[in-house]
């Protein structure tokens, strides 16, 4: 036991706390950085600290308190990490500048493990939380706010490239490009994130298997939510919201396969769901509901199940650009269901054409929505509806449910 | 002009088919609200009720009431009364009644179970369109003396503004679909006054549809000051030139 004690001595002894204020005699972080050891804490007072270029090679706590402000005076990047089990916790970190060669960050971390991103408050940052060949590194509980410009000037709320087993929690992004961003990020997971007013998408993300998403909002975003060549993703109980305009989607998946959406809602969308070569992705218990197009499928996807989704006044449920349907709609709840259930087994007795005729021919003639709810038109997708011509026949719900979920 | 107007009022109230009317829209307009859980799919029922019913019961009455009163205004002409006076306070009498009919029939239940910019929306465009048909009614009226074919005139009218007409955009928009011809749609909607009062509303119900494509084209245009101001202006427009029109008919008639 002694001896147990004793080994553990010189670590316990190690661990000191350096304290950086304007009235301590370390007065700048660098200072502090500089003097600290392995698995000290650095804890800075609240004040005005105009540095930038903090480069952070050893395993650290830097604490803020009430809130110190890191000002880069627009000149550079705040916080560069390339050390493993480092926390920054606690400080507003703000006006990163922006350059074209180099994306600087408010937080940089680079091929480190084990590195927190805890409470802080990041303001005009060009990109604001950047990892680039991490492993096991936390986000959680910041609050990011950026000042976009084009969408070549303004970089992502958060970034990360190449990584794996990142866990973004509790953010709270908006103003920049992208507000989450992944590319080549593995086992990750995204939950009760906030994602808002991005001039691009609330959540991109491109060659990021088996990530998970959980809790999301995503509202007002330029052009929605994008993921793309991607597979085993699970998205649940996310709410894409209020994403308006002649290319913005609730959600856009592109060459997804192996996936999972459901408990999601999707409300006031140009466009819910847009997929594009999707392939076997389980669609179920959303709720669409006044969205322009509920979903758009193209014909080339396939093997996708869509069940027990709720349909509820959107402009058109479901809309197709062909003729080939390799998808299974089942159980759903379509509020321009018409039929009737004559046995009270809770489905209805004749099948659902979700798509209607006048979304075919808005596919080939976009003008031809002004034409929209006109008698002629209502006439003809009522006629459309007893001798199926233009709309594709396959595209079927079999049961579709009486009642919405 | 008043005394005229009052015994046109107490003469369609006499009548009761505007009552009639009143309780059908009360009735049609609750039920279907009823019907649906959710009061967005009710307006939008309710949209073809006015887009349909509105501008064929106006034509309809409108017609059917000039020539039943025809004795009455041949009476009052053989007094001191300004023809052009005349008809206007008949058009008055008629339109305003027709209105007041529509408020309280869809009105109502709008403003009980669906209150908000649709249903405002919804609302004028039916008070925009009894207007308008009502003034076209006159013209009809005006033009032939027999009754069976002024009917047959305004059903002509409701047919092709409700039906035709959209018929022929829908043609126009096959033919020549490789054209770019967003620009041009918006021109060819504005020259029917239904299709207007369908856009207007539309615009308030299928925001986010209008979104996309070009749909944005029409939010952007009708959705700022100016083109409101042009969408009322051609909707006057509706409503001044018939009326105009019929006025200087009647005034040069020969009764």
């Amino acid at each position: 036991m002694k001896v147990c004690w004793l080994l553990l001595l010189p670590l316990l002894s190690s661990a000191k706390t350096i304290v950086v204020g304007p009235a301590e005699s370390i007065r700048t972080v660098r200072q502090a950085l500089f003097v600290a050891a392995d698995y000290d804490t650095i804890l800075v007072r609240r004040g005005l600290y105009r540095e930038r270029n903090l480069l952070v090679e050893k395993p650290l706590v830097i604490r803020g308190e009430n809130f110190p402000i890191i000002d880069g005076q627009m000149k550079g990047e705040l916080f560069t990490v390339r050390a493993s089990n480092v926390t920054i916790q606690g400080f507003d970190l703000r006006n990163v500048g922006m350059t074209s060669t180099i994306d600087w960050a408010a937080v940089k971390v680079l091929e480190a493990r084990q590195v927190r991103v805890i409470g802080n408050r990041i303001r005009n940052a060009y990109f604001g939380v950047y990892f680039s060949a991490s492993d096991h590194c936390l986000v959680s509980r910041n609050d990011i706010k950026g000042n976009p410009h084009e969408e070549q000037t303004t970089g992502n709320g958060i970034h990360a490239w190449k990584c794996d087993s990142i866990r973004v929690e509790n953010n709270r992004i908006s103003g920049h490009r992208d507000g989450i961003y992944f590319e080549f990020v593995t086992h990750s997971t995204v939950q009760r994130n906030r994602s808002f007013g991005n001039i691009r998408y609330g959540l991109h993300f491109m060659f990021s298997h088996e990530n998970s998403y959980f809790y999301n909002t995503f509202q007002h975003n330029g052009a929605g939510v994008a993921v793309m060549y991607t597979r085993k993703v699970i998205m649940r109980h996310n709410i894409f919201e209020n994403n308006w305009g002649s290319a913005a989607y609730g959600m856009l998946l592109k060459d997804i396969s192996d996936s999972k959406i459901e408990d999601n809602i999707f409300r006031r969308n140009t466009i819910g769901i847009h997929m594009e070569g999707t392939s076997r992705i389980m669609t179920q218990r959303n709720l669409f509901i006044d969205n322009g197009w509920g979903m758009r499928i193209q014909a080339s996807c396939n093997d996708n199940t869509f069940t027990r989704n709720t349909f509820q006044s959107n402009t058109f449920d479901v809309a197709t650009n062909g003729q080939t349907v390799l998808n299974t709609f089942d159980r759903n709840y379509w509020d321009k269901y018409e039929g009737y259930d004559l046995n009270r087994d809770g489905t209805g007795d004749v099948p659902f054409h979700p798509v209607s005729l006048y979304s075919m021919i808005i596919e080939k003639i976009p003008y031809g929505v002004v034409l929209l709810h006109s008698f002629m038109v209502t006439l003809l997708d009522r006629a459309e509806k007893v001798m199926p011509s233009l709309t594709p026949e396959a595209l079927v719900d079999a049961k579709p449910l009486m009642k919405p979920r | 002009m008043i005394k005229v107007i009052k015994y046109v009022w107490l003469d369609i109230l006499q009548n009761r088919i505007v009552l009639a009317y009143t309780v059908f829209l009360l009735v049609i307009s609750a039920t279907l609200f009823g019907m649906e859980t959710n009061p967005g799919k009710g307006l939008m029922s309710l949209l073809n009720i006015v887009l349909m019913v509105v501008p064929l019961i106006s034509l309809i009455f409108t017609t059917i009431h000039f020539y039943n009163s025809y004795e009455f205004i041949e009476l009052l002409l053989a007094q001191p009364i300004n023809r052009s006076k005349l008809l206007l306070s008949e058009f008055s009498g008629v339109a305003s009644s027709l209105v007041t009919a529509f408020l309280v029939g869809v009105g109502g239940p709008v403003l009980y179970y669906a209150p908000g910019a649709t249903g405002a929306a919804l609302l004028a465009a039916g008070v925009a369109l009894t207007l308008v048909f009502v003034a076209l009614a006159f013209l009809a009226s005006v033009c032939t003396r027999d009754k069976a074919k002024g009917i047959g005139l305004a059903l002509l009218i409701w047919f092709y503004f409700g039906l035709l007409y959209d018929g022929l955009v829908l043609t126009i928009l096959f033919t020549f679909s490789d054209y770019p011809l967003e620009k041009a749609m918006l021109v060819l909607t504005t020259l029917n006054p239904v299709d207007l009062a369908r856009i207007f509303i539309m615009l308030q119900m299928d925001v986010s549809a209008l979104m996309g494509f070009t749909g944005a084209l029409y939010q952007e245009f009708f959705g700022s000051a100016a083109g409101s101001l042009y969408a009322l202006g051609v909707m006057l427009i509706w409503i001044v030139v018939p009326i105009w029109a019929a006025v200087r008919v009647f005034c040069k008639k020969d009764l």
